[in-house]
């Protein structure tokens, strides 16, 4: 366990809010895969170069940084509309809730019982932040494709905690999962075109069909 | 090698149908797969020693239970799905007759798994296989109720994992090193923090919960309930809302094993109190059958919590009603379907009449109904009646008298929706539709109704040992 993980996770830390603050789509998809390319170094990071670390961070480095960002971009064009959607509470309400986030994330973190090798270690709370920040982006924005950049900064987060026990989880579960991942997210590519395709926007606050009418 | 069987067979049907180019035939192979999945449960519930495959693989009575629902109501909707395809030629089934059977094989591998981990991804995957489905109508209503679906849904899952590693790392943290086989943590259970499993334990509740349409994390079912085809419905409230159950049942195998256990009881009861309640307001003045159909769906996943919560007496009361609801929405959302496919409508203003527009259908969404909210003779009056009387004597009579008080408005509610729909006068100034009933369209929910109708008043000594069995499973806890 190094210092060079630490500071990765402070970098981790910075896209979070760096995605919370922009207002660009492409840049949020770029920070997202730049995220990821960094989630998939810290296992060898953290453990030593072992066949079971080396396969992991190939699979998140291909998943992660290459292949989902791929898939949002391509999206992306497809329904690139130019329009500039507010998140409920704007940039400014968004960034400051993603700050206090972040400290909250750090305060919870110290009273949790943690093992005595992970007191130390930047990773539970950069596992939570990230979690919290991601539940931020997701709620509050009204763009489906930005929908699901929150919604992989939360898994995002669910991985560094996971990193925790990356030695002791059986890779086929780890795989299966990113699988899922992958998956999950080709399904909400296909469905965000054919939103773009239904309503000419991809705002999802347009979608009020249905509702209990009383 | 039955399990392996069961597992592969319906993939090995969604690839023949992804190769079949005709939208006619595809369709076909739904009911060969389903009778050969149906006779391997068969064969797999009747040996003695149930088939042991690893530690993470093997089939105790819990998952057998959830199996031969699974497979009993997959059948039911596979051949009706043969008929009700026919009426929607106009749209490429590829996609729904694959998703279904991919659904039927991580649905059985959910039932096997003993590996948090591996149950976990059989559940994200009938998540994901079904997805494309709601979305059969290709309209802005469907792709609105897909998408929060899909984002609800991924949410919760994520949620549930999040959950997994917390009770792993649970383990770390008391020094022993961890595994998600359900046996090993459920002796191990004891030993481990409360403050981390109590932690573990919600967020797969919230998780798990989600899938199952628990409120308030139930806001998505309504919209995939109401959009969806009936037969989906049927798959989604009878299938996938009992995945959620099953993955809530292995972790509430594993907590109430401890010294805490009135608190997971506690939750447990007031998270499915609140979940009836929601229910009941909101099916009084429900207009849309399918949605109605979701909200009962939503009532019937919080008695399931209500019963985990009491324990004792209420496991066999929620064993019973898993049977019980799981082919009672069947019967109701595969003849929702006809009913939509007669009236061209879902809303109770324009669907009207059904005993007069297509008499088999009316009278089995009539009985359906009935034996949803327990009336006698059908199975689910059993097993509610179960469950109340665990409630009163295991010294919770609030909570008793509370269900007992919301199933009534739910049924005063849910019957002025049904009464119209089916003993309305059909409306004049409609175009009618080329919709007639046939043998599919109808034996399907019927062979439903009648089973619930027969083990309602006589469970056949099998069944009856493997209900107690599975409730025992539960109840070993403490």
């Amino acid at each position: 366990m190094n210092a060079a993980s630490d500071q990765l996770l402070v970098l981790v830390l910075l896209i979070n809010i760096l995605i919370l603050g922009t207002h660009r789509t492409t840049v949020a998809i770029r920070a997202m895969a730049a995220q990821g390319v960094i989630l998939g170094l810290l296992p060898i990071l953290l453990y030593s170069i072992q066949s079971h670390t080396l396969i992991i961070t190939i699979f998140v480095l291909l998943a992660k940084g290459l292949f989902i960002p791929w898939l949002l971009l391509g999206a992306l064009k497809k329904i690139d509309f130019g329009e500039d959607l507010q998140p409920l509470f704007g940039y400014s309400g968004n960034i400051l809730a993603g700050a206090v986030a972040t400290m909250l994330a750090f305060f919870f973190a110290a009273q949790l019982p943690l093992a005595p090798q992970h007191r130390d270690l930047l990773i539970v709370p950069a596992a939570l932040a990230t979690i919290l920040t991601g539940f931020i982006a997701l709620t509050s924005r009204r763009k489906a494709i930005n929908q699901v950049v929150g919604y992989l900064m939360l898994e995002n987060g669910i991985f560094i905690f996971g990193l925790l026990l990356t030695e002791s989880m059986p890779l086929m579960v780890e795989a299966g999962a990113l699988l899922d991942l992958i998956a999950g997210i080709f399904v909400m590519g296909i469905i965000i075109k054919q939103i773009g395709r239904e309503f000419s926007s991809i705002d999802t606050s347009r979608m009020t069909a249905l509702r209990e009418v009383e | 090698m039955l399990i392996l069987f069961m597992i592969m067979i319906p993939l090995a049907g969604a690839l023949a149908v992804w190769l079949i180019p005709s939208n006619s035939r595809r369709p076909l192979v739904l009911p060969v797969v389903a009778s050969l999945h149906l006779v391997l449960v068969a064969l797999a519930l009747s040996q003695p020693l149930p088939e042991y495959l690893s530690a993470w693989i093997h089939l105790d009575a819990v998952g057998k239970l959830f199996l031969l629902e699974f497979s009993v109501l997959f059948s039911a909707c596979a051949w009706y799905a043969v008929n009700y395809l026919k009426y929607r030629m106009e749209r490429d089934n590829r996609v729904l007759c694959m998703g279904l059977q991919v659904c039927l094989s991580a649905m059985t591998l959910a039932t096997v798994s003993h590996h948090m981990g591996l149950l976990w991804l059989a559940i994200e995957t009938t998540t994901l296989a079904m997805a494309p489905l709601v979305y059969f109508n290709r309209n802005a209503r469907s792709i609105e109720a897909t998408w929060k679906y899909m984002l609800i849904c991924s949410l919760g899952i994520a949620l549930a994992f999040l959950g997994i590693l917390f009770l792993a790392y649970s383990m770390v943290v008391t020094g022993l090193s961890p595994t998600l086989v359900l046996e090993v943590l459920q002796g191990q259970a004891p030993h481990l923090p409360p403050a981390w499993l109590k932690t573990a334990f919600i967020l797969m509740l919230v998780g798990y919960g989600t899938k199952m349409g628990l409120a308030p994390m139930h806001t998505w079912k309504p919209d995939a309930y109401g959009e969806a085809p009936g037969l989906v419905g049927a798959m989604l409230a009878g299938g996938l809302a009992n995945c959620g159950l099953l993955g809530l049942i292995r972790i509430y195998q594993i907590c109430m094993v401890t010294d805490s256990h009135t608190f997971y009881s506690v939750t447990l009861i007031g998270m499915g109190l609140f979940s009836i309640a929601i229910a009941a307001i909101f099916l009084v003045h429900q207009t849309d059958i399918k949605r109605m159909l979701a909200y009962s769906s939503v009532e019937h996943m919080g008695l399931f919590a209500v019963a985990l919560g009491l324990g004792g007496k209420a496991l066999y009361g929620l064993m019973l009603h898993l049977i019980g609801n799981g082919l009672a929405k069947g019967v109701l959302f595969l003849s929702a379907g006809n009913i939509h496919r007669a009236f061209a409508s879902k809303n109770r203003e324009s669907a009207r009449g059904a005993l007069r527009r297509a008499p088999w259908t009316g009278a089995m969404f009539l009985a359906g109904f009935l034996a949803m909210t327990g009336s006698p003779p059908f199975l689910p009056f059993a097993s509610e009646f179960a469950i109340f009387r665990a409630a009163f004597s295991q010294g919770r009579p609030v909570t008793g008298a509370l269900v007992a008080l919301l199933l009534m408005v739910a049924f005063l509610g849910m019957s002025l929706t049904v009464v119209p729909v089916v003993f309305g006068d059909p409306p004049k100034n409609r175009e009618r539709t080329r919709f007639s009933e046939t043998a599919l369209l109808v034996a399907p929910p019927l062979a439903l109704l009648v089973i619930l109708g027969i083990i309602g008043i006589w469970l056949p000594e099998p069944l009856y040992q493997l209900v107690k069995e599975a409730a025992a499973l539960l109840e070993v806890a403490r």
